[in-house]
């Protein structure tokens, strides 16, 4: 477990070193408040609730999930790091792990800045504060599942740029599988028990719940073991 | 202390090693030579259990790096070829970092054997600046420095030298030298004057095989009076 707590420290403090972090969570306070804000209709609604904050959420992670982990493994293969990573005594388990609970702490850090919004429908009104929670827990779960998924194809390149343009394809796939529209248009095309298995298999459909107050063990088992999948081709994709 | 035996490895349709055999004992400073792709990195990336071997293994102080490859890697200090490094951390920060990952978790332990370290191969006036900004015999250093960190009971040294003025390059010589006497130590080159000074065995590779294993004196006496260049070009030359 040190070995995890070593490398956990080093990466996280890693986001920190450079004025990358900073610049990552201004953009990305500033692109999911502003989304809530002109699109979601934060006030126009006259709600008190984090809703059309987090309604957002499944589409911004496409593309921040695979800002923060693209540099997870390309870097340290561009870097020849992971040559001085691989001689230390750690197992690939130890590094894949430690990385990505420090890129997912740096996320959930990233989401849990937007508690100004929290504080403000509080002040306003009288929000059902479980609901805000179980928001917040959805969508670090969920952060957690984009993540892994964006490690995994860090762990294929030592190209970041390739690493991201490939997780965000995965990551889109993973959301428009459960799109409302998209399921809509399939439904024209495809029987509805195929529609519901695919969407199943959807990040979409397994958050929602959470941003309604509800969490199911079956939502939080998928975005679980949707992040275990990922995290074990990731270290299987490293021991090669 | 280690036993190289009968190691093949191949990458696509080349075999970068070929069943390459030897064995180094304790006070043995191994001198490595070899055109470029002759194998010798990836001979070293074999022992420290970074690349797993087609066939044959290595055994380190007892340890097949094939059974326990932790255990090997516990035992050796390691210097990747150029050195690789964290650019963005300090000297202490990424010294501190590698003892962590050793196992060295008790705060005083670890700054001890950074200071070690640090003294050992001059790292004093950089301790404090971020590894990026460093010259290239620094950054060498400081490869260096993470190698002998834990005091292993085995050296692997890619080109210590390299990039080094003739000022450092002797001194690095003397440091190795200096711990060789309780040590078992492989390095490579490819500067032949640095055999002679350092060296008590020379292994000359050439295309994946070993054409050579014998003492720098003995490498000498194949052509009384010829400089060491021109006996190397003699008997690499099929590979040219």
């Amino acid at each position: 477990m040190s070995r995890v707590a070593s490398i956990f420290k080093r990466e996280f403090g890693g986001y920190f070193r450079t004025p990358v972090a900073y610049v990552f969570l201004v953009v990305f306070l500033m692109l999911s408040v502003g989304l809530a804000f002109f699109v979601g209709q934060f006030f126009d609604s006259n709600v008190a609730s984090l809703e059309s904050y987090f309604s957002f959420h499944p589409w911004l992670f496409i593309f921040f999930a695979a800002a923060v982990g693209m540099r997870l493994w390309a870097e340290e293969k561009k870097n020849g790091t992971i040559e001085l990573l691989f001689t230390l005594p750690i197992t690939p388990l130890d590094a894949v792990l430690g990385k990505f609970l420090a890129a997912w702490a740096f996320l959930s850090i990233a989401i849990l800045l937007s508690f100004p919004m929290a504080i403000t429908i509080g002040f306003l009104g009288s929000p059902d504060w479980g609901v805000v929670i179980t928001s917040y827990f959805g969508s670090i779960l969920m952060a957690g599942s984009f993540l892994a998924v964006s490690s995994l194809t860090s762990a294929f390149t030592r190209n970041q740029v390739i690493s991201f343009v490939v997780s965000v394809c995965v990551n889109l796939v993973l959301v428009l599988m459960g799109w409302s529209i998209f399921n809509g248009a399939m439904g024209r095309v495809m029987p509805q028990w195929l529609v519901d298995t695919i969407s199943n298999f959807s990040t979409m459909p397994h958050f929602e719940p959470f941003t309604k107050g509800m969490v199911d063990l079956k939502d939080v088992v998928f975005f679980l073991s949707l992040t275990t999948f990922c995290l074990f081709l990731n270290v299987v994709a490293l021991e090669r | 202390m280690i036993e190289v035996i009968d190691l093949v490895k191949t990458y696509g349709a080349k075999r970068a090693v070929d069943k390459i055999s030897f064995s180094v004992s304790r006070g043995d400073i191994l001198g490595f030579l070899g055109p470029n792709g002759a194998g010798k990195s990836t001979t070293m990336k074999l022992i420290t259990g970074f690349l797993t071997p087609d066939s044959g293994t290595a055994v380190v102080a007892g340890h097949d790096v094939r059974k326990a490859p932790l255990e090997v890697k516990r035992k050796i200090g390691y210097l990747p070829e150029s050195a690789p490094s964290y650019p963005e951390m300090n000297v202490e920060e990424f010294l501190l970092f590698v003892a962590e990952a050793r196992g060295f978790t008790r705060p005083g332990d670890r700054e001890a054997l950074v200071d070690r370290a640090v003294a050992k191969t001059h790292l004093e006036p950089v301790r404090r600046q971020s590894i990026e900004t460093l010259s290239k015999g620094y950054r060498q250093r400081v490869g260096l420095a993470q190698a002998i960190l834990h005091d292993p009971p085995i050296l692997v040294l890619d080109e210590p030298t390299d990039g080094l003025d003739p000022n450092q390059k002797n001194e690095v010589r003397s440091l190795i030298r200096g711990m060789a006497t309780e040590k078992a130590v492989i390095l490579s080159t490819h500067i032949l004057e640095e055999v002679e000074a350092v060296c008590t065995r020379i292994v000359l590779l050439s295309a994946g095989r070993i054409v050579v294993d014998e003492t720098p004196a003995a490498f000498q006496a194949r052509q009384p009076g010829a400089r060491l260049d021109a006996i190397f070009r003699s008997l690499t030359q099929s590979d040219v």
